[in-house]
């Protein structure tokens, strides 16, 4: 047994920033002190804390140490495992206060989050099945099997309120009973783990965290609607996630919780892998279908929906990542448990990955009522660097920003759309002021542009020339008109596509047009960018009283385009200059202006 | 595994482990003295069978940690018992048989030993 365990997290952000090597060397040394009956390592998914990895806890004290490095190992073993004095340079900060270290569930990172979905990220060995048993996995797969009917099933998600994490919100219960209700000699299950939002890590981080919570919910389902076999469409660029779930599929099997005559029953199931290419449409459920069967992976027009013909023309339901990582723990703790949290429309929790311009970029999960105030202040740290907040964009290509005004509005599914966004599957992209809007539109229609299949004109042309429109407004050259003709567009391919790609496309151009008009206004009529981003409408400037002359801008301008002599003011040749800016990072003087 | 017996089985085995990693404001703290006078006269030894018998004997609300030199070297082994809301108990001169005593009285029981108790051994 042991009397401690360092748990070091493995996802891929941590992964990204050394926790191998972290993880490889503090083996190596524990080893070296003979401590290695005593301390046990364990590899676990995200904590949460990206932004500071690699991430490593000392239980039973609950240190949390930030940014650990190869070379720190030594000392932790010597002075922690082994002594007992945590190495304070290394600890989280916010756990650090007056009386001594502070349990991490009281720092404000922690201390607003509600983890449900995330229950086990960080906390369990992701490649360990007995480790998810330890914290009653596959409990709700036994209780549903000897105790429930498969309709008390789907009555408890129906009274739980659960509604599907993929961004439309649709009730998890409902779906459910549909594909119930048709009869048919095989049904499907389905995981959509086709995560594909710039920015959104939230389902790959409960896949690499905690696997066995999506087999065991999928096992459920299989029950509930009278199908022995799921898939689980994940992405390819997501190797830690591919590798977890093939252990995950591996140990599940060898313990009979998968396959034939789970525990004892007439119940059977089985779930394989199918490997995304990275197309985005293949988020969408038809698509993602069609890419399972070996098809092109295009969408078709809905109805009739999956629950009635879907995978192989059968019934299938299709759930999120997160949406199944809920299902486990409504059925131990029931449908009321659930249900109290959040608001009157959005029940139980949400997961968001914070990103951009703020401080704890990271995986945060919270009730559903929230504000974005105290996600983005309280819990995110605030903006970083003295910045002000400018707009939050969450719904990634699909939704939309929400402004400095809606700060308070509390988060769910029905505020989120009233206000112009969308809950979307959970990226959360924080802009300060030094972010322009027209540019942010752009970025997310540049994304729809590419990965739209090409399928329906409106999405592929319409998305098309809505980009032209805003590169012309984004280098100067637009008219007033252009801006009337883009937000017709816009409607128009809301209408008009086939599939919610096309549909919501036009979202990021909609929304930043409705709280950010002046801006899209600055660059067509004034022919400029306010927030000094569009290369085009921009122009440096050195002036003449601060210049010193010391030649630094110069010698590091690439392209040759500041002149002048030794102590004398430079002058910049706009013809040359190409806007990179490095100039003025360079200026130690604060002479070089852009506007 | 072909029963609900088998998979509780497995939850019982690695609930002590898996409970390690739990935050609660309500458990009693047994902590160990550490530091070099500490391990010069055997307290790595102490400390093992603490957090063992604790974990086989699945006591939830108990974890079992390390500090550094409390001052009193002389009485090394020293284990501190520290329960929400009582005074602290410290137990001195201690090896791997008296702190299984501590575990199954103290812990377990209820009652400290007194007679491995600070004030007892300076009488």
């Amino acid at each position: 047994m042991f009397r401690s365990h360092v748990l070091v997290c493995g996802g891929t952000g941590c992964t990204s920033s050394g926790s191998q090597k972290v993880m490889d060397k503090l083996n190596k040394e524990l080893k070296r002190k003979n401590l290695e009956t005593e301390v046990c390592v364990v590899p676990t998914g995200c904590h949460g804390l990206c932004a500071l990895g690699p991430i490593m806890i000392v239980y039973p004290d609950g240190t949390l140490y930030t940014k650990v490095t190869e070379e720190d190992i030594p000392e932790i073993v010597e002075e922690h495992l082994l002594k007992g004095r945590p190495v304070e340079r290394l600890v989280y900060d916010e756990t650090v206060s007056e009386t001594g270290l502070r349990s991490l569930n009281e720092t404000n990172f922690y201390k607003k989050q509600h983890r449900i979905a995330l229950r086990n990220c960080g906390i369990i060995n992701p490649e360990n099945i007995d480790e998810y048993i330890g914290t009653g996995g596959y409990e709700a797969l036994g209780k549903v099997l000897t105790e429930m009917k498969p309709q008390d099933v789907i009555q408890t998600l129906i009274d739980s309120g659960l509604r599907g994490r993929g961004g439309a919100g649709f009730p998890t219960g409902r779906k459910w009973q549909f594909a119930a209700m048709n009869e048919a000699d095989q049904k499907y299950v389905c995981c959509n783990a086709d995560e594909g939002d710039p920015g959104a890590f939230m389902d790959r981080s409960v896949l690499e965290g905690d696997p066995h919570v999506v087999l065991e919910a999928m096992a459920i389902a299989g029950y509930a609607i009278g199908s022995t076999q799921g898939y689980i469409y994940v992405r390819a660029e997501y190797p830690i996630a591919v590798q977890r779930l093939t252990i995950a599929i591996k140990q599940a099997k060898e313990y009979g919780l998968l396959g034939e005559h789970i525990f004892d029953t007439d119940f059977s199931f089985d779930i394989e892998l199918r490997l995304g290419a990275g197309a985005f449409v293949c988020g969408e459920e038809t698509a993602l279908m069609r890419s399972i069967e070996g098809n092109r992976g295009e969408p078709r027009p809905r109805p009739p929906f999956p629950a009635v013909k879907g995978l192989f023309d059968k019934p299938t339901i299709l759930n999120n990542v997160e949406t199944w990582a809920n299902i486990p723990q409504i059925i131990l703790n029931g449908p009321e448990w659930f249900s109290s949290m959040g608001t009157e429309k959005s029940k139980g929790t949400k997961v968001f990955a914070l990103g951009g311009k703020i401080r704890n970029t990271g995986l945060v999960e919270i009730p559903m009522g929230t504000t974005l105030r105290e996600i983005i202040f309280d819990i995110g740290g605030g903006i970083p660097n003295g910045k002000k907040f400018k707009a939050a964009q969450t719904g990634g290509p699909s939704g939309g920003c929400i402004s400095a005004e809606n700060l308070d509005v509390p988060i769910d599914y029905d505020n989120l759309i009233k206000i112009g966004s969308m809950m979307g599957s959970g990226g959360l992209i924080v802009m300060d002021e030094d972010n322009c809007m027209v540019d942010i539109a752009k970025f997310f229609l540049q994304f729809t542009v590419d990965e739209s299949c090409g399928k329906c004109t409106p999405c592929r042309v319409g998305t098309k020339r809505m980009l032209e429109i805003l590169d012309k407004i984004t280098s100067g050259k637009a008219t007033m008109d252009d801006l009337d003709k883009l937000e017709e567009l816009c409607y128009h391919v809301k209408e008009n596509s086939l599939c919610a790609l096309g549909q919501s496309a036009p979202n990021p151009v909609l929304s930043t047009l409705r709280y950010f008009r002046d801006e899209y206004v600055a660059h067509i009529v004034d022919k400029r960018c306010p927030a000094g981003v569009c290369k085009a409408l921009l122009s440096y400037k050195i002036d003449p009283d601060k210049c010193r002359g010391c030649t630094l801008c110069a010698r590091n301008c690439p392209v040759g385009a500041i002149t002048g002599v030794v102590r004398e003011p430079h002058v910049i040749d706009h013809e040359k200059c190409i806007k990179c800016g490095t100039c003025m990072d360079n200026c130690k003087f604060g002479a070089i202006s852009k506007e | 595994m072909k029963s609900l017996e088998e998979l509780k089985a497995i939850r019982i085995k690695m609930q002590g482990q898996v409970g390690l990693r739990s935050e609660d404001s309500t458990q009693t703290r047994v902590v160990v003295g550490m530091a070099t006078c500490g391990i010069a006269s055997g307290a790595r030894p102490v400390l093992t069978t603490l957090s063992d018998a604790v974990q086989s004997k699945q006591l939830k609300n108990v974890v079992v940690t390390q500090t550094g030199c409390i001052g009193l070297c002389q009485y090394e082994p020293i284990v501190e018992v520290f329960e929400p809301g009582k005074e602290k108990i410290t137990y001195v001169h201690m090896n791997p048989e008296k702190a299984l005593d501590v575990v199954n009285k103290h812990l377990i029981g209820g009652h400290p030993v007194t007679s491995y108790m600070l004030q007892s051994s300076e009488a």
